[in-house]
């Protein structure tokens, strides 16, 4: 059973790799929304933040990235949905193929497309300012983090996608993710909020990612925060791939 | 395949409810091999349920079932190495070519050459001319035709088609009942569900009745005509056609109407018998 499951993955990887390079505008709106966010904070609000020595467009970026994550892993539980609907699942269950291999070409799918609009999203940044010294292996790191955040709300997604009743619902999981970076140190330092605020931002995953990644990108050594930051990432990814899969089996049987 | 069991599809006591909805109370056939058999049945009579049973997508609450030798619930694997799906709705990926919908599955059942394979369905299903094109610009009767295609692929022994000609127009429907008609002269195995009581009459070598959860009629077209009692002659002879027959049988059958109504008429099914 498992023989195929490689072949079978990178197949119908390519499938729906296929449905995002022919509608690109998936990409587009995905990255609309923290570019948006980006321009707005910059430009707007920014002047009224003490971010303390960097350029705001530096101190900002890290957070952005993370909600351009969480706004495009809604794409994914809907793309998931629209398979399960459409009949094009059932199709592929009733086939000689490793089962798995359908899910996991959503997830594929989900670190690609995420990874083309968090370039976009960085390249915007470049041009507006954002700078970083960092050298490769810093980038890298930074690589590797967004990456294991992307797989951990990937199958948040898929949960979603799985379980949805409606094309709605199966996006809609995501707006409570999308906030999260607004009551951390995505925006503003964590010291400036009252109390139980402050205790929220600073024990709650997105605070240790974007503290990280910003070191990573500053050059400062990063210290505990990385590893706070894996285990929350890592976590998050383990409970939600065993409820993904325990929901897929039950779907499938 | 040295032996091959004379039936590609049994099912015996085959139950399945959903909740509280009884769906399926003691479901028994067999389909010969090469055959066309019909499941006939209103709209949530479970005929789905019961092709959902057969491609392994569902697991009956009892009963057993084997396609093609294999059984359902402890040999799967085999199974859908056997079967070919064609669902309620077709199955086809909208955002690729026609071409390509055959590509992917060439790929999945691990064919060597899926170009020419892809390419000689095309020829088949007249779809040459939309090969390249994407599947969301085809017509109802197109894509349809795509889809049995799709099935084709690797040669399955046994093909279930559940209301293949749903929502196609005439036009659409005689292409389809054409393609299925060369699937049982190839010596195909196929299953088709229907609520189109001529679509059993065109198509089937024998015609089950699906009503309140049993099959409660199985039997060649000539041998469910032969249920009736002759026609009382008045002025016309007329032979009771198969939708005579249906609808004697499962009685009054004015309300047709989603799962939740099946209940309802369910209960007169045995006393007709």
């Amino acid at each position: 059973m498992t023989t195929h499951f490689f072949g079978d993955t990178a197949v119908l990887t390519g499938r729906s790799l296929r449905h995002i390079t022919r509608s690109l505008d998936t990409i587009i709106t995905t990255t609309l929304m923290p570019l948006a966010f980006l321009l707005l904070f910059v430009y707007v609000f920014g002047g009224a933040i003490n971010s303390g020595s960097h350029s705001y467009v530096s101190y900002l970026l890290p957070g952005i990235l993370l909600i351009t994550i969480a706004s495009g892993i809604s794409y994914t539980g809907f793309r998931l949905f629209l398979d399960m609907k459409s009949g094009i699942f059932e199709r592929f269950q009733s086939m000689p193929i490793a089962r798995s291999s359908v899910l996991w070409a959503h997830v594929l799918t989900s670190l690609v497309a995420n990874l083309i609009s968090l370039m976009v999203v960085v390249l915007v940044a470049l041009l507006i300012g954002f700078r970083s010294g960092a050298g490769v292996l810093a980038w890298l790191a930074v690589a590797g983090i967004l990456m294991v955040f992307t797989l951990a709300l990937t199958w948040i997604a898929v949960i979603a996608g799985l379980s949805a009743k409606s094309a709605d619902g199966a996006g809609a999981f995501a707006y409570p993710i999308l906030f999260l970076p607004f009551i951390s140190s995505a925006f503003v330092p964590t010291k400036t909020m009252p109390g139980p605020v402050r205790a929220f931002a600073e024990h709650q995953p997105v605070t240790s990612i974007v503290n990280t990644i910003r070191d990573l990108f500053t050059q400062q050594p990063v210290g505990a925060d990385i590893w706070i930051a894996l285990a929350w990432c890592v976590g998050i990814l383990i409970v939600a791939y065993i409820f993904a899969m325990t929901i897929y089996r039950r779907r499938i049987s | 395949m040295t032996t091959q069991p004379v039936q590609a599809i049994h099912a015996q006591g085959l139950e399945k409810s959903y909740k509280m909805l009884e769906v399926l109370r003691g479901v028994d056939f067999d389909v010969a091999r090469g055959s066309i058999f019909a499941l006939l049945g209103s709209n949530g009579a479970g005929k789905t349920t019961v092709v959902n049973i057969l491609s392994t997508l569902l697991k009956a609450d009892a009963g057993t079932a084997s396609v093609n030798g294999f059984d359902v619930a402890t040999q799967a694997a085999d199974v859908r190495e056997s079967i070919s799906l064609t669902g309620q709705f077709a199955a086809v990926d909208e955002i690729l070519s026609g071409r390509e919908n055959l590509v992917l599955i060439a790929r999945l059942r691990h064919l060597k050459d899926p170009g020419p394979i892809a390419d000689d369905l095309l020829d088949r299903f007249s779809l040459t001319d939309a090969a390249a094109r994407k599947v969301s610009t085809y017509s109802g009767g197109m894509r349809r035709r795509l889809d049995i295609a799709m099935s084709l692929i690797g040669n399955p022994q046994v093909i279930f088609l559940d209301e293949p000609t749903n929502g196609l127009d005439p036009q659409g429907r005689i292409e389809v009942w054409q393609a299925v008609k060369e699937l049982a002269e190839h010596g195909t195995t196929v299953l088709l569900t229907t609520q189109y009581l001529e679509e059993a009459e065109q198509l089937a070598d024998r015609i089950a009745i699906l009503h309140g959860g049993r099959i409660i009629v199985n039997g060649t077209l000539h041998e469910l005509k032969q249920l009736l009692p002759p026609a009382k002659v008045e002025y016309v002879e007329k032979q009771p056609t198969l939708e005579d027959v249906f609808l004697a049988i499962v009685g009054d059958d004015g309300k047709d109407g989603d799962a939740g109504n099946e209940r309802s008429v369910g209960t007169t099914s045995k006393k007709q018998r």
